[in-house]
């Protein structure tokens, strides 16, 4: 079986409210049919813009959208059969769960009996099934949140979108309702575009993740070579705990780079630099700083123990090490650590493969 | 088990409920305190004036209290022929005081109210009672006049004998009660307060709905406009709220007279010859475009209101789950406005049912209401006790239109804001 890989395609959209500043840039990204893909971003990135270009509720200023081959920009919302879930739920406050559910079936003029097995289905699926008569009011942010996924499904679309719909939740809610949202997702295999800008969202529930920033994607990659490979310093320092050095190359050679910083020189992974001469930003992800390291890491330098925090299954202390004051690392809560003090000189060492020199911040 | 049933005490052994109390009641105090100026406020200007109107639209001591000694004999008298020699003689001497007061001129004309013809013959008496010997004053009485000896005329004075009467709610409404006590319709060439209670209905009624189909639109775009636009927007809604009454209202009669801007327009463009101008003015017309106009902001600031609530994500989720723009807002943004349309018709209607200077001002003679009718017993006639029944008429088909409303949508579902 085929999956179409360009199910959905932007083609060099661009898209401008005023006519001075571009909110998305030149977008090209295809969405795989079945795919969850998320985009993340912080706000006012675009992502946001790009999802209500898909829906037809904004027209790109430049450039096309295809859906499964047809160019969507000149078809009205109604017509694209696009469900979507939306920040604030927006169920229908005068409707029942059932009216709500029945409104997309309605339309569609489905006869009721149909109609009735595929809500009954629907609200299964998100376990709301004795609701369908209550209204939107008397129910919990969660199970208003279900329903509003399951009334975007309930008319089987090929492509749904959804707008930072766990927002609004607590945090335990938000977790759980994002398994649920991936397993259906999973159970269904309808096509997913799922806007948040929350990384530990993005990284739970999607195949592959789009990073927004400033009207461009930064990255598109799968959550996890997103978070152990970053292809530049915006990405870093969005995904995950970052700790940067700044720098300027001294000497490249074979995949490994040296960095002069004001006091000090480090060993790197030479990712977007060149030559000799250029600024850098170096990026090492903290759980890949270890203390008391073995001789074989390139990279083995002291540093000064200035705040310790417990957090119970693993302890952060944040170390002055090489000028940077900001340093972090994450130490497993084993009963081998008890050095760690306030105050302590400790040795801290870590590969050059893991430290990535990246673009100057 | 035990704790639900025993009493709970707080520390200090007193029972919580007593304790409570005593901790609320400062606050009851002070909230009371807090509404207590507005509350003399209202029953000074509102409870009062409408128990003082309610007293008075019944209210009809006036004659009781001139002709104690004669309503009192009466009550032996069955109404059928002449009174006894005892009614006569206590009337004779009751009209005697009257004279005294000089307050018969008042008598004649409340008896006239009742009864045409009695001004002449109380006027004849008076004159004739100076030479009037003592005993039998029924015959005396009666030559005076042959309507003193008529029976009807007995009658009349009879039926003003309770202190309380609902004539002038009967008259509200075109109907009296005739001699024999039959609530009848007064003749057909005089029914003039049946065509302006039908009118005010009318007018009342065609005013809301051209307030609704023009403000719902505008409600609609200030709700969704952006900020800047929107203020502007709002501030040509509120203006008319700024300008005074009789100014817009003059300014209609300006644009609208047939001489006046519109006509002139109309005869310009060739839409109506210069000889057959358009009457806009003094008539239901006037009424219309007039009220229409000052009544809008009523309309436009409940549904704004309500507009403002819905979330535009609604409409939006509407089309993408495959609703036309049509079917969307049909389905979901129009049932979500229903509060702010009845608080706003209901408004408009009540106030356009009560109103007076508009009307008075460009609707001529066949524009105006029955508020310019209670006026005018109010300042021409001076017959206020009609007036204040006409008023109580209005109020409580207010209050019906309010319950009906409550029946059909449900005051709960009202939005004012």
């Amino acid at each position: 079986m085929s999956v179409n890989k360009e199910f959905v395609r932007f083609d060099k959209v661009d898209k401008s409210y005023d006519g001075k500043v571009l909110v998305v840039k030149d977008l090209q990204l295809d969405i795989a049919e079945g795919e969850f893909i998320t985009m993340l971003g912080p706000s006012g990135s675009g992502k946001t813009t790009c999802l209500m270009m898909l829906a037809g509720f904004e027209t790109p200023t430049n450039g096309e959208i295809y859906l499964d081959g047809n160019a969507i920009s000149s078809i009205p919302p109604h017509k694209r059969g696009i469900g979507m879930v939306f920040q604030n739920y927006a169920l229908f406050p005068h409707m029942t769960v059932y009216e709500n559910l029945a409104f997309p079936l309605r339309v569609r003029k489905i006869p009721k009996d149909e109609a009735d097995k595929k809500i009954d289905k629907a609200l299964s699926m998100v376990s709301l099934q004795g609701f369908a008569q209550r209204m939107p009011g008397q129910l919990s942010g969660g199970q208003q949140q279900r329903v509003a996924v399951a009334r975007s499904l309930v008319f089987d679309p090929q492509l749904v979108l959804m707008d930072e719909p766990l927002g609004a939740l607590d945090k335990n809610l938000r977790e759980s309702m994002q398994y649920e949202i991936k397993h259906i997702h999973e159970s269904i295999g309808v096509t997913v575009v799922y806007v948040t800008h929350d990384q530990s969202e993005a990284l739970t529930m999607s195949n592959r993740i789009a990073v927004f920033n400033d009207g461009k994607v930064q990255q598109l990659s799968s959550p996890d070579e997103l978070y152990e490979k970053p292809v530049n310093s915006f990405v870093a320092e969005f995904i995950g705990e970052n700790n940067t050095f700044a720098g300027e190359v001294s000497d490249i050679s074979n995949g490994r780079c040296k960095v002069k910083l004001a006091n000090a020189e480090i060993f790197a992974n030479p990712i977007s630099v060149k030559g000799k001469g250029e600024k850098t930003t170096v990026s090492l992800r903290p759980e890949r700083a270890l203390i008391n390291p073995s001789d074989k890491m390139d990279n083995i330098h002291k540093g000064k123990i200035e705040e310790v925090i417990y957090h119970g299954d693993h302890t952060r202390v944040r170390i002055n090490l090489l000028g940077n004051s900001e340093f972090i690392l994450k130490i497993p809560n084993s009963s081998s650590n008890l050095d760690i003090k306030l105050g302590n000189e400790i040795k801290i060492g870590w590969n050059s493969g893991d430290a990535r020199a990246l673009d100057p911040i | 088990m035990s704790s639900e049933t025993k009493q709970i005490l707080t520390t200090d052994g007193i029972p919580l409920e007593v304790s409570l109390k005593k901790a609320e009641k400062k606050n009851k105090i002070k909230a009371f305190l807090l509404v207590a100026p507005l509350l003399l406020f209202i029953i000074i200007t509102y409870v009062f004036p409408i128990g003082d109107m309610l007293m008075r639209s019944v209210d009809d001591k006036m004659v009781t209290e001139m002709l104690p000694k004669t309503f009192k004999s009466m009550e032996k008298w069955d109404g059928q022929d002449l009174p006894p020699e005892e009614v006569f003689e206590s009337f004779y001497f009751d009209f005697q005081k009257l004279i005294e007061e000089e307050r018969e001129g008042k008598l004649s004309t409340q008896l006239n109210y009742t009864k045409n013809g009695f001004k002449s013959i109380i006027k004849k008496l008076r004159r004739k009672s100076k030479s009037f010997e003592e005993g039998n004053y029924k015959e005396q009485i009666m030559s005076v006049h042959r309507r003193w000896a008529d029976v009807e005329y007995w009658r009349a004075i009879k039926r003003r004998a309770p202190a309380y009467t609902y004539q002038k709610y009967l008259k509200g409404i075109d109907m009296y009660e005739n001699e024999k006590g039959e609530i009848i319709n007064v003749s057909e060439d005089r029914r003039v307060h049946r065509i302006l209670w039908m009118r005010t209905l009318e007018i009342a009624f065609f005013v809301t709905v051209f307030c609704f189909l023009m403000a719902y639109p505008i409600a609609h775009l200030l709700a969704t406009l952006p900020m800047k636009y929107s203020n502007l927007l709002m501030i040509c809604v509120l203006l008319p709220f700024w300008t005074s009454l009789l100014v817009r209202t003059a300014s209609w009669m300006i644009l609208l007279q047939q001489q006046g801007i519109v006509n002139d327009f109309f005869v310009m463009i060739g839409l109506v010859s210069d000889d057959n101008r358009i009457e806009m003015m003094f008539n239901k017309t006037g009424s219309y475009v007039a009220m229409t106009q000052i009544l809008l902001p009523f309309m436009v600031l409940p549904l704004y209101s309500v507009m403002k609530t819905i979330s535009p994500s609604l409409m939006r989720a509407g089309k993408s789950l495959g609703g036309t723009p049509f079917v969307a807002f049909w389905k979901v943004y129009f049932p979500l406005t229903i509060p702010g349309i009845g608080a706003g018709c209901l408004l408009v209607f009540i106030l356009a049912i009560g109103y007076y200077i508009t009307p008075a001002l460009v609707g001529g003679a066949s524009g105006t209401l029955i508020s310019n009718q209670i006026a005018f017993h109010m300042k021409s006639t001076l017959d206020w006790s009609f007036a204040s029944a006409m008023g109580l008429m209005l109020l409580s088909g207010v209050l019906v239109i309010y319950w009906l409303y409550n029946k059909l949508v449900g005051i709960d579902n009202i939005k004012l804001g």
